[in-house]
C-alpha cells in the first residue's frame, strides 16, 4: 500500500465521520431546544465550541442566532468543520484514490456531496432540517457499511478504521467537555438537568445503549462512566482506544503507536471518572485530547508520505 | 413529438445514419427503429437518467477557468453513433499498418536515421522538430516499440471517405470515456442491447494491462505496473484513476516514486520501498524527470530517464515518441509507410500539401483562400490560417511567411465533417463528429478498440469537438449486421 494512499484513506474516514457527528450534534440540539425553557436553554453557542471554532466564528459573526450558527455549522464556507466542507474534503480526498475505493462507495460519497450541497436550503428551515440531517447520517452509515462489506480488509482498511475511530474518540471527548460544562457544577440536581444529560447521550447515539447497560436512571456519574469507560459501547473513549490498538497491531512497525495507545488506556482505566467535577473534568479531557493528537502524530510519522526534502 | 427520420435533414453533409436519399443505413436500422418508437416523454426521461448516471458515477473532466479548477460532468448524447463491422475491419487494418510504420520510423530516428540518409524524410524537418529528444538517441525500448498506445483521430469528408486527421502518440486520452459511455447506455437503454448486435468494448483495460505487463524488464508472474498521473488537477485525472482501477494497479504521483542508487524505480509504501517494473505515464516528456528535462518540474521523478535508459523500468509511451505526431511528420506518413513496409497506405491521410515541394507550394499560394494553412512546428492553432474565413491582408501575410521559409508550412483542404443525429431539446438534428480509436502495440501483437470515442460538436454547425470547448460525446457501436 502506497503511503500516500494510506494517509488519504485515513482522512476520508475522518471527514465522513466528522460530518456524521456534526449532523447528529445539530439534530439533538434542535430537539433539546424545543424542550427547554428560554432561560435554561444554551442555544447554539456550545456547538460552535464543540467544533473548536469560537474564535474563527467571531471573526465573521456578531451573535449566535439560530440562522447564523446553523449556516456556519451546515454549510459555512469559512468553517473547516462544516458538514459541507467535511464532505467536500472527503470527496476530494476520495477522488485522488478513486482507483482504490470500491466504485459503490465512491458513488455514495459523490451522491452525499451533491445531496448536502443541493439541499442546503432544507437544512436551514425548521421543518426540513430533521430529514436533511437524517439523510446525511444514514449516508455516512452506508459509506462505512459498504466499506466494511466490500473493501479488502487489508492495511488500507486499517487506515480507514483508524481515521474513523480517532475522530470518534475526539468528538466524544469534545461533546462531553462542552455539554457537561453547564451541568456539573454541583451534586444537586437542577431542574431540566436530566433532559440535558439525556441529550448528551443522544448526541452520541448512546441513550438506548446506556439504558441497556447502566439501568434506567440517567445521572451524571453513570453517564461519565459509560461515555468514557464502557468497553462495549462503540463511541466511548475506552472502546475507541481499545479498537485502535487492535487495528494498528496488524500494521508493520507499529510498536511506537501501540505503546502510546496502551499508556492512554492505562491512564483512562485508572481515572475515577465518576467523580470528576467541572474543572477537573475539563482538565482531564484536555489530557485525553493531547494523547489522541500524539497517537495521530505517531501514525503520520511512521506511515504517511514525508514532505519532499 | 416522436423522432421522425423522414423529416431528418442531412443538409448536404455525409450523415453517419441517414444516406443522401434519406434512407437509413443498414448498420443503423435497429437503432433508428428503436428511437423512432420512443415517445417524447421517454426521450426526455432517458436523457435525465443518463445525466443523473453521469453525475452519480462521477464521470467528469476538469477545466481550468479563471484560476479555479472546475470538475464538470461529461457532456453526453444518448443517440449512439453506428459503424458497420465490415467497414470497421478495414479501418482496423489501416490503423495497424499506420502504427507499425510509425514505430519503425521513431526507432529509426533515434538510431541510424536511414530514412533521412535515403532522402525520403528531409533532415531539416527533424532538426526543427520540438518533440525530438536527444536524450533518447541510441536507446532500445523492449521490442523496439515507442508508441505503445496511439489515439488516432478519424474524420469523414462529404463523400464519406474516412481519413486520419492526426495521430496522438504522446499521452492520448479519452478511452475511459469510451468505456463509461457504454456503461451509461447500458443503464439507460438495457433493452437496446438485447435487440441489436453490438460488439462489446470492455476488453480494453485487460488488453492494456497485458500489453503493459509484457513490457516488464523483470520476467516474473506479476510485474509491478503503475499508472503515473500529474495529479488530481489534471484534466484527464478521471481517466488515470479509471484505468488504474480497472487494471487493479497502483495510481502513483511523482512523489510516490524514487530512483535509488541501483538505478531502479521504487514506490514508497507503508512497508517501505517496493520495486516498480512498468510505468504507464500520463505526464508529458518534459515533466518526467527534472534531471533530464525541465529542472523545475515537480511532477516527475528525478533519475527516471537513467532507470529507463538502463532498461530497469519500462516507460509507456516511451519518451520521445511524440516526434512522430508533428503536423509536418503527418504529411509524410504515406511515404513513411511505403519506406518501411513497402505498402501503400490503407487509410488515407487528409490530402496535405508540403510547401517544401515547389509545385505544391505554388498550388498552396494560388489557392490560399480555400485551404487551411498550418505552420509545422507550432501548436494550439498558433499561426494557423483558415482560407475561407481569412481576409486578403492575412492571406498576403501568410504567403510572405511561406515564401520566407517554405519547409515550415503545410496546407489542407477544408473538410466537410460528417454528421450524426444528435438530440437538441426534443428534436433530432445533425452535428459534426469525429472518432478516436486507440491502438495498443506490444511488438508481438496489436489490439484496437472496438470503435473508439466519438466526439461531437454540440453546437449546430460547429466543428469543434473538444470537451473543453462545448464538445460532447456518444456511445459508438460497431454493429455486426450478419449476426
Amino acid at each position: 500500500m502506497l503511503s500516500r494512499v494510506g494517509e488519504t484513506l485515513y482522512w476520508v474516514a475522518r471527514y465522513v465521520e466528522r460530518a456524521e457527528n456534526v449532523a447528529r450534534l445539530i439534530n439533538v440540539n434542535n430537539m433539546l431546544m424545543m424542550d427547554l425553557p428560554k432561560g435554561v436553554c444554551t442555544g447554539w453557542e456550545p456547538l460552535i465550541d464543540i467544533i473548536g471554532a469560537r474564535k474563527a466564528y467571531q471573526e465573521n459573526h456578531t451573535d449566535y442566532s439560530e440562522q447564523k450558527a446553523l449556516r456556519y455549522l451546515l454549510v459555512g464556507s469559512d468553517n473547516n468543520s462544516s458538514i459541507l466542507n467535511s464532505i467536500i474534503s472527503a470527496r476530494e480526498s476520495a477522488r485522488t484514490i478513486r482507483d482504490v475505493i470500491p466504485r459503490d462507495v465512491w458513488e455514495e460519497i459523490n451522491s452525499l456531496y451533491y445531496y448536502v450541497k443541493d439541499n442546503q436550503k432544507e437544512g436551514l428551515t425548521k421543518r426540513g432540517r430533521f430529514a436533511y440531517l437524517k439523510q446525511i447520517i444514514e449516508s455516512a452509515h452506508l459509506i462505512f457499511g459498504a466499506l466494511d462489506a466490500t473493501i479488502n480488509h487489508d492495511h488500507g482498511f486499517t487506515f480507514i478504521r483508524f481515521g474513523s475511530l480517532i475522530e470518534r474518540a475526539d468528538m466524544t471527548s469534545r461533546i462531553l467537555d462542552i455539554r457537561s460544562e453547564t451541568l456539573i457544577t454541583s451534586d444537586e440536581a437542577k431542574p431540566f438537568e436530566n433532559i440535558q444529560w439525556i441529550s448528551l447521550l443522544r448526541s452520541l447515539s448512546a441513550y438506548q445503549m446506556y439504558r441497556q447497560e447502566m439501568g434506567v436512571r440517567v445521572q451524571r456519574s453513570d453517564v461519565l462512566e459509560f461515555v468514557m469507560h464502557s468497553e462495549v459501547f462503540p463511541r466511548s473513549i475506552m472502546f475507541c482506544l481499545m479498537e485502535l490498538k487492535k487495528q494498528v497491531s496488524v500494521l508493520p512497525n507499529s510498536k511506537g503507536i501501540i505503546d502510546l495507545i496502551e499508556i492512554a488506556i492505562k491512564e483512562l482505566k485508572s481515572e475515577e471518572v465518576r467523580q470528576l467535577k467541572n474543572g477537573f473534568l475539563h482538565k482531564y479531557i484536555d489530557q485525553i485530547q493531547i494523547e489522541l493528537a500524539g497517537i495521530h502524530n505517531e501514525l503520520a510519522q511512521t506511515y504517511f508520505l514525508k514532505p519532499a526534502e | 413529438m416522436k423522432i421522425d427520420w423522414k423529416a431528418y435533414q442531412t443538409n448536404g453533409f455525409f450523415d453517419e445514419l441517414i444516406d443522401a436519399q434519406g434512407n437509413i443505413r443498414s448498420h443503423g436500422k435497429q437503432l433508428a427503429q428503436f428511437f423512432a418508437g420512443l415517445s417524447e416523454e421517454e426521450l426526455i426521461k432517458a436523457r435525465a437518467v443518463a445525466d443523473l448516471a453521469i453525475k452519480e458515477m462521477g464521470i467528469t473532466f476538469t477545466v481550468y477557468n479563471e484560476g479555479n479548477m472546475i470538475d464538470r460532468a461529461w457532456p453526453f448524447d444518448i443517440i449512439p453513433r453506428t459503424i458497420g463491422k465490415k467497414e470497421w475491419q478495414s479501418v482496423e487494418v489501416g490503423l495497424k499498418q499506420r502504427v507499425e510504420a510509425l514505430n519503425l520510423f521513431i526507432d529509426d530516428l533515434y538510431h541510424d536515421q536511414k530514412i533521412i540518409k535515403d532522402g525520403v524524410f528531409p533532415k531539416g524537418l527533424l532538426e526543427k522538430s520540438i518533440n525530438f529528444r536527444t536524450q533518447c538517441v541510441g536507446i532500445n525500448p523492449p521490442n523496439k516499440i515507442w508508441a505503445h498506445i496511439c489515439g488516432s483521430d478519424l474524420v469523414r469528408d462529404g463523400n464519406g471517405t474516412m481519413y486520419v486527421l492526426e495521430d496522438n502518440l504522446r499521452v492520448p486520452s479519452g478511452v475511459s470515456y469510451m468505456l463509461e459511455n457504454r456503461s451509461v447506455m447500458k443503464r439507460v437503454f438495457p433493452e437496446l442491447f438485447e435487440q441489436a448486435t453490438i460488439l462489446p468494448v470492455d476488453d480494453y483495460p485487460s488488453q492494456l494491462f497485458d500489453m503493459l505487463a509484457a513490457m516488464s524488464p523483470r520476467k516474473q508472474d506479476k510485474p509491478e505496473v503503475v499508472v503515473l498521473t500529474p495529479g488530481v488537477f489534471n484534466s484527464a485525472y478521471f481517466e488515470h484513476c479509471y484505468l488504474a482501477q480497472e487494471m487493479g494497479c497502483e495510481l502513483v504521483e511523482g512523489r510516490d516514486l524514487v530512483v535509488e542508487k541501483d538505478d531502479c524505480v521504487y514506490m514508497r509504501t507503508i512497508t517501505g520501498l517496493q520495486r516498480v517494473d512498468v510505468i504507464y505515464r500520463r505526464i508529458d516528456d518534459l515533466f518526467l524527470d527534472p534531471e533530464a528535462f525541465l529542472p523545475e518540474s515537480q511532477l516527475g521523478v528525478p533519475g527516471l530517464m537513467r532507470a529507463w535508459s538502463k532498461g530497469n523500468v519500462a516507460l509507456v509511451n516511451a519518451p520521445g515518441a511524440g516526434v512522430a505526431d508533428d503536423k509536418v511528420v503527418y504529411a509524410y506518413v504515406p511515404e513513411i509507410i511505403k519506406y518501411y513496409l513497402g505498402e501503400e497506405a490503407k487509410l488515407e491521410n487528409v490530402p496535405t500539401f508540403k510547401c517544401l515541394d515547389p509545385k505544391e507550394c505554388d498550388h498552396v499560394i494560388k489557392n490560399i483562400d480555400k485551404l487551411v494553412v498550418k505552420p509545422a512546428n507550432e501548436s494550439g492553432g498558433y499561426g494557423l490560417l483558415i482560407g475561407p474565413k481569412s481576409t486578403k491582408k492575412e492571406q498576403q501575410e501568410t504567403i510572405a511567411q511561406i515564401k520566407a521559409d517554405p519547409r515550415n508550412w503545410v496546407a489542407q483542404p477544408t473538410l466537410d465533417l460528417s454528421t450524426v443525429p444528435t438530440l437538441d431539446g426534443t428534436q433530432v438534428d445533425g452535428r459534426h463528429a469525429d472518432l478516436r480509436p486507440f491502438i495498443l502495440s506490444s511488438g508481438k501483437d496489436t489490439q484496437i478498440t472496438t470503435g473508439g470515442l466519438t466526439r461531437v460538436a454540440m453546437v449546430k454547425g460547429s466543428l469543434v469537438v473538444n470537451s473543453s470547448q462545448g464538445g460532447g460525446s456518444k456511445d459508438t457501436w460497431i454493429v455486426d449486421e450478419e449476426a
